[in-house]
């Protein structure tokens, strides 16, 4: 099986970027434990700033659970715990100075299914700004405006602002999620398989998305559909059973693999 | 197993399970059946000149000049009864001491008999209880009081081997061939000029005060202190009771104290109401002092720890039942776990909390043996919000108790207790479907 590689036109920072110098990211030994069992194993890597990072791997690899740790998510486990360090922008996520609702703020994230509050699309996306104390009506609405043209959402429901969101399909409702994240203006956007609830051309569009978006936001991407990883990331990492087998470019990576699990996978060999 | 066994075995269980749903509802209908149409006899019966003339005296309400005109009328009807009456007591007076001696116990159980039916006579004063001064009010009641004028209880005893039978013997035969022979026909004839029935709709039976133990008037009193019970209950149940759930369902976690509580609270369920009473007695009146006595404050107390298991439960469910996806999405977002809490789980939860506290507050307003102890009296004013305080209620499940059982005139008061009965059960049926359509609304709301 041979993977097309398809770099979208125009996209942010692109290959320009190496991880090494000023990642916006940065992963050093970093292990997440449920109870004794080991879901992370001692994970190091540099994700750059400003262009989307893949993490693909086969289901139950700690892809998620990587990625969830990185806005603290995994605190609301019971019996996890981390090792190692986890740097954001050179601070210490895990440190117990570390300010988690902050965090998270700067910090967003989309999930695997659509998860939309049963309020109204206004409030949903409102909800993060009114969080930060914002308060005024114009603003509030200019934020919601820019956050759901942005999510590409807007012509869609510009005329049924105070409808509920569950009256939207499957694909509107997660690019209202995504609108929703980006309303809380983060730098960082984690995407936990966001495709997976979803038909093929909501796929794209959510795809697309994400092409526009990057540059703007350093975005981390779990999926475990490797075609959708080829099209949108630069930068790929490659887990497998709690261990970074591989990290690289993502054209590096699907063409020259350079381990040969990585390859096995892409291959589609397992997985 | 076969295939024709197994669709026997399928057609078997739906049989069973429709004859369950069958004698449920029969059972059910058995049930509410006189409850409901005994019960509405209270507010909707044929009431005599009676009822109107106490609603006119007592109440105020009511046409003067109309209520003027129908006593007038009926006491017109009544005349040559007290006619004959004042005819054989005068020949009564001029007659020997054995005719009189005859005469003497008859006369006077006649005059009883008539003073049930019709009030006092006009020839007496004012009496000072009310039970004395009107007649039978109600169409029904004076059918029986006539009954009672017209006839004799007798005990036949014949039959050495039985019981003794009762047998109505005509009260006219006591007086055969006297002034007071026509007395009997004359009723009978001319009952229904005497009391004028008519059909009347007496609504304010929910809200009128009662009069002489409930022989007249309403079950306001009972009906508002039961609202007030029941609500007081809910004032301390609910905020208690969700927090309580909030805290067990997003923030407990699965210590072993978090388990020693869970059982506590599930044991606290289980406990007897008659010992939720007692609790409430010793704990809020002797103990804390909430109120020197029985006061509607430590009987809402009092349910509202009856209830509080109830409440905990159904709010918890309902929270745990909210998909934990809200919580992370507003979690990634930057809200604190109490905000996360109170905007997205809490109001995503609401309409499972909220069938929870109706069928709490139903339970609440029905409950008896809890507030015996600490709030019930069985004669009392309708309260102000702030009497209480500090001040016992009449209830309506107390009182139905109390009406049936240890009333003076138990028979005389049964549209009384069935009044209170519907209106129990009226409360609580409407209090439920209060809960589903309110459910149903919140529910739509959340879905779009």
């Amino acid at each position: 099986m041979t993977i097309r590689i398809e770099q979208p036109a125009g996209s942010g920072g692109g290959a320009a970027a190496t991880p090494e110098h000023d990642p916006h990211l940065k992963a050093e030994a970093f292990s997440v434990f449920y109870g004794d069992n080991e879901a992370v194993k001692s994970v190091s890597l540099a994700v750059p700033r400003g262009v989307a990072t893949a993490i693909i791997g086969p289901s139950g690899c700690g892809k998620s659970t990587l990625l969830r740790a990185i806005n603290r998510l995994n605190d609301l486990i019971p019996g996890c715990r981390t090792r190692g360090r986890l740097l954001l922008e050179g601070v210490d996520v895990y440190d117990a100075r570390t300010d988690v609702v902050a965090l998270r703020s700067r910090v967003g994230m989309v999930f695997q299914k659509p998860n939309p509050f049963p309020k109204s699309i206004f409030d949903n996306v409102a909800y993060g700004p009114r969080l930060q104390g914002l308060r005024d009506r114009g603003e509030l609405t200019r934020r919601v405006e820019e956050s759901l043209q942005r999510a590409a959402l807007w012509n869609e429901v510009k005329d049924r602002l105070h409808s509920n969101a569950l009256g939207l399909s499957g694909g509107q409702q997660q690019r209202l999620c995504l609108a929703r994240a980006l309303a809380v203006e983060p730098e960082v956007l984690l995407m936990d398989e966001p495709t997976s609830a979803l038909d093929p051309s909501a796929t794209t569009r959510i795809e697309d998305l994400v092409g526009q978006l990057k540059g703007r936001y350093t975005i981390v991407i779990v999926t475990h559909n490797m075609q959708q990883a080829a099209r949108v990331s630069d930068w790929t990492a490659f887990l497998y059973e709690g261990v970074l087998v591989e990290f690289g470019k993502t054209i590096d990576l699907f063409t020259h693999p350079r381990n040969k699990r990585t390859e096995d996978y892409i291959t589609g060999r397992f997985g | 197993m076969r295939a024709a066994t197994r669709r026997l075995l399928d057609r078997a269980f739906t049989a069973v399970s429709l004859l369950a749903v069958a004698a449920l509802a029969a059972a059910l209908l058995l049930l509410l059946g006189p409850i409901v149409t005994r019960g509405a006899g209270a507010f909707v019966f044929r009431g005599t000149v009676e009822h109107r003339r106490l609603l006119r005296e007592q109440f105020g309400r009511g046409d003067p000049q109309a209520v003027a005109r129908d006593v007038a009328a009926a006491a017109a009807a009544r005349r040559p009864v007290y006619e004959l009456l004042a005819r054989f007591q005068a020949e009564l007076d001029a007659a020997d001491a054995a005719t009189r001696r005859k005469y003497r116990a008859p006369l006077r159980e006649l005059q009883e008999a008539l003073h049930t039916l019709f009030g006092a006579p006009p020839a007496e004063g004012q009496a000072l209880l009310l039970r004395n001064r009107y007649g039978a009010t109600r169409w029904d009641q004076a059918q029986a009081a006539l009954r009672g004028v017209l006839y004799t209880e007798e005990w036949d005893y014949s039959d050495p081997t039985r019981l003794g039978a009762k047998r109505l013997a005509p009260r006219a035969e006591q007086f055969r061939g006297t002034t007071l022979e026509p007395l009997f026909s004359l009723l009978e004839r001319e009952a229904r000029a005497m009391l004028r029935p008519r059909w009347t709709c007496y609504a304010r039976f929910l809200t009128d005060r009662s009069l002489d133990a409930h022989f007249f008037g309403g079950i306001g009193p009972e009906a508002l202190g039961t609202l007030y019970l029941a609500v007081g209950a809910m004032l301390f149940a609910v905020p208690f009771g969700l927090i309580a759930a909030i805290y067990l369902a997003e923030f407990a976690g699965e210590g072993r104290l978090v388990g020693l509580l869970r059982m506590c609270i599930s044991t606290l369920a289980g406990v007897p109401s008659i010992v939720f009473g007692l609790f409430g007695l010793a704990f809020f009146i002797h103990t804390l002092r909430v109120s020197s006595s029985k006061s509607v404050l430590a009987g809402a107390l009092t349910l509202a720890v009856m209830i509080l298991p109830t409440v905990i439960r159904a709010a918890e469910e309902a929270l745990r039942a909210v998909p934990p996806t809200y919580k992370e999405a507003a979690l990634s977002l930057g809200a604190s776990r109490w905000h996360t809490v109170l905007s997205v789980v809490l109001p995503a939860a609401l309409p499972g909390v909220l069938t929870g506290i109706v069928i709490s507050l139903g339970r609440a307003a029905g409950e008896t043996a809890p507030i015996i102890f600490t709030a019930a009296v069985s004669m009392g004013p309708a309260l102000k919000p702030w009497e209480t305080l500090s001040q016992p209620t009449p209830a309506l499940s107390w009182n139905i108790y109390n009406l049936t059982t240890e009333h003076e005139a138990v028979e005389r008061i049964r549209h009384v207790q069935f009044g209170m009965i519907f209106t129990l059960v009226a409360l609580v049926l409407l209090l439920n479907a209060a809960a589903l359509w309110l459910r149903a609304r919140v529910s739509r709301k959340l879905r779009g």
